[in-house]
């Protein structure tokens, strides 16, 4: 380990976190209403303390069918046969609620989650909103989508999240949904409900008719019975690999429809005419962006051999100046990892990263005593055979690769079963089109990484899954057109 | 066609695998019969180990294929057209024989599988302008979404309609840019051994179109499960394994297109809905300004 002074002090900067209130326990949303589930409640905690936040209810398979039953009946009574424009309308009024409880809902995502309150407040937040705004605008156009005219909602949509982004995962999958006029049921990550939950309550200020959004918390258990459930014609997944596995399992034989985002290991890939300070920026936004909980985030950094060194060099020193520590703190870099049972397997896969042969190198930086927390980390001397080349370790932990040739680089970045994202850096531009052309990943930055927009599709090749959220693609996974 | 006294010279069918015309590994074929019941063939029976190779070959095709000018993949599906073409009198016959139909029925199959082709020939170049484009994100960002193809298709051609069926099944996979791997109609094997001799005196690469002959429901399990296969189209299922094969797809997350209730009406426009399903959608990003 080798260490890096940080070059000076800063003050605490806390955002205040008075401007939530959290309940000392929380029901089910079923119907518009808040509702006892009838499954065993469970806690969720402040991962930057390990604080009991409150205690939310696991929906049983029976609260699952009330549910759904809500937003079948919503689908053929309100929502559905309610006038294109209208369904936009409280769209609109969704996404401006959400601009007008930001602040909440980026505190609240910030101590459920732990991820630093700069990018709740920067990004996760409006990106809803956004969401929320351009899926709005679509509800009155879908001749326009491109599935032929007077395309058709699905009906109910089953919708499983995750952890990393728990509202802005909502948005992606709630409002094309409702867009394209299905109604849905959701069930958020067991470790952070609490934004869907406020949520609903968003739901119930925008006057949205009773089970035209239904949230049922919960884990695997709940998640499944969502997922199996009969009366579900849709079904939206984002989340590991292995689980989409045994998803699309599950609805093999059915009419259920299905789009998966799943697990990725994005090469970010620097040349030697790279402008290596943008570079070592995009590193770090690339793999430390909250805490590397991300799908797409560039874990697998490869690096043209004839500036191997001096990108570490300076990809070291930018690191040593990364602030971790409380996700409430407006200088927060890196927040708190979500759970212990993610932290053990960050944990498992780097121990395994270095009895492999790589060189660990982790920056001087204290870290809480409570809570779970895992440093910046760097692996070098990494093969493409190594366990940290090839599994998605989802947590701030960058594996660096060489290549000599832009040929290798393509080869070594394809080397992966999967296929969500890429990163180009180099000034020329013919260069960045080739390689583009020839990455097997949905999204490809370059000089840029991990950027999103509602207006941008993403989704991933091979077993990162199919279907594509944002934009006009994201529609097609809840339209039915009508030459189909 | 034939002349009274003259003994014809009969035909071995054949797979097509990479290129070439092999007999199935295995050794194994079985016999085909016309609609009444008559002997026409000995077909190969493919093997597992068959659709091994044409996985591999079907892989080893996907990069120069892949990789051509939309306006090139069109005019080779053209070429493909203008070959069947030539070959209409022999597909008539053996769409009728297979299927029964009557001349004019068979003739008339025949023709939409050759214009079937040239409707896809003219979709290589426009798919990118009706599918992609330019996102108009919030920032300084070009932010573009091309489709692309998703690689290897395993394609489980339909059992009733042997040519124009396999063509409609086919084409939009080689329109899109993928390569494929068929599984034929069991019964009616015949015509898509005919086209895979027009696809190779075509300008179709080897190994970007294999044909199997064989039995769908054991070569199904084989490709459904390879590794290897980045989609498979079960619409030529039998309908008790389509489950199965759809289960053992999502082992590695494959593209699944689910077979129809009945065989549909191959002459009714497709529309996009046997090309979106194999098509991935890349969104590039780049910042604008410095």
């Amino acid at each position: 380990m080798t260490s890096t002074s940080v070059p000076f002090e800063y003050a605490p900067a806390p955002e205040s976190r008075s401007i939530v209130s959290i309940a000392p326990s929380y029901g089910l949303f079923i119907d518009g209403e808040f509702v006892d589930g009838t499954g065993e409640p469970f806690t969720t905690v402040n991962p930057a303390t390990e604080e009991v936040l409150t205690e939310v209810s696991s929906g049983s398979a029976a609260d699952v069918d009330r549910a759904v039953r809500a937003a079948r009946r919503a689908f053929e009574k309100t929502w559905g046969p309610m006038r294109p424009a209208d369904r936009g309308k409280y769209l609109f009024r969704i996404a401006r609620l959400l601009q007008e409880r930001a602040r909440e809902f980026a505190v609240l995502e910030s101590l459920d989650n732990g991820k630093p309150i700069r990018e709740s407040r920067d990004v996760d937040v409006p990106l809803a909103a956004a969401q929320f705004f351009y899926y709005a605008g679509w509800a009155d156009k879908l001749d326009h989508v491109g599935l032929g005219t007077r395309p058709r909602p699905l009906g109910v949509a089953g919708q499983v999240i995750p952890w990393n982004f728990p509202l802005l995962m909502l948005a992606w999958k709630v409002a094309p949904a409702l867009a394209a006029g299905n109604t849905v049921v959701l069930k958020p990550a067991e470790t952070t409900p609490l934004t869907a939950l406020l949520f609903a309550e968003v739901c119930r200020q925008a006057d949205l008719p009773a089970g035209v959004v239904n949230i049922v918390t919960g884990a695997g258990d709940t998640g499944r019975a969502v997922v199996e459930h009969d009366d579900v014609d849709k079904v939206a997944f984002t989340g590991s690999t292995d689980v989409g596995r045994s998803i699309a399992r599950a609805v093999a034989g059915t009419r259920k429809k299905l789009t998966l985002e799943l697990g990725g290991k994005a090469a970010n890939i620097v040349f030697d005419d790279a402008p290596i300070d943008q570079a070592v920026e995009g590193i770090v936004q690339g793999i430390f962006f909250n805490q590397g909980h991300v799908c797409c985030a560039g874990s697998r950094l490869l690096v043209q051999e004839s500036i191997h060194d001096e990108v570490i060099a300076s990809l070291q020193r930018r690191i040593g100046t990364l602030r971790v520590g409380d996700p409430l703190d407006k200088n927060t870099d890196i927040g708190a990892i979500n759970s212990a049972e993610q932290l053990a397997r960050i944990r498992e896969l780097s121990d395994i990263g270095e009895a492999e042969g790589a060189q660990r190198w982790q920056p001087a930086c204290e870290l809480p005593d409570r809570g779970f927390w895992y440093p910046p980390t760097i692996f070098t001397d990494v093969s493409p055979a190594h366990r940290i080349a090839r599994d998605e370790i989802f947590g701030p932990v960058l594996s660096v690769l060489t290549f000599r040739t832009p040929d290798e680089a393509v080869a070594k970045a394809n080397n992966t079963t999967y296929g969500l994202s890429a990163g180009i850096w180099s000034e020329k531009g013919s260069r960045i089109l080739q390689i583009a052309n020839q990455l097997r990943a949905g999204v490809v930055w370059a000089n840029t990484f991990n950027k999103f927009d509602p207006t941008s599709p993403f989704g991933g090749y091979k077993q990162s899954g199919y279907g594509r959220e944002g934009g006009r693609h994201g529609l097609a996974a809840y339209l039915e057109g009508a030459e189909q | 066609m034939i002349g009274n006294d003259r003994l014809a010279v009969r035909k071995t069918y054949k797979l097509y695998v990479n290129g070439a015309f092999p007999r199935s590994e295995s050794g194994r074929t079985y016999e085909v019969t016309d609609a009444k019941g008559h002997f026409l063939a000995n077909a190969a029976r493919a093997s597992r180990k068959d659709a091994r190779d044409a996985v591999v070959a079907a892989r080893g095709a996907f990069p120069k294929w892949s990789a051509m000018t939309a306006y090139n993949r069109g005019q080779v599906l053209y070429r493909v057209a203008e070959v069947m073409e030539g070959r209409h009198v022999q597909f008539c016959e053996e769409v009728a024989a297979g299927e029964g139909l009557s001349a004019s029925k068979a003739r008339a199959a025949v023709d939409a599988a050759v214009d079937r082709w040239v409707w896809y020939a003219g979709w290589t170049d426009k798919l990118a302008a009706v599918l992609g484009g330019a996102n108009p994100v919030a920032g300084p960002y070009f932010d573009f979404s091309t489709p692309e193809p998703t690689g290897v298709v395993a394609v489980l051609a339909p059992q009733q309609s042997s040519l124009l069926g396999l063509v409609s099944v086919l084409a939009p996979v080689l329109a899109t840019g993928s390569t494929a791997v068929v599984v034929t109609s069991k019964d009616r094997p015949l015509p898509a051994v005919t086209l895979a001799e027009v696809l190779a005196t075509s300008d179709v690469p080897g190994g970007v179109v294999n044909l199997l002959t064989g039995d769908a429901e054991e070569l199904g399990t084989w490709l459904a499960e390879h590794a290897d296969v980045d989609g498979i189209d079960l619409t030529g299922a039998p309908a008790k394994r389509a489950m199965e094969f759809e289960r053992e797809a999502a082992g590695t997350i494959k593209r699944v297109v689910r077979p129809p209730a009945t065989e549909p009406d191959w002459t009714a426009d497709p529309g996009l809905t046997r090309m979106t399903p194999f098509l991935e959608t890349k969104t590039v990003w780049h910042p604008i300004g410095l």
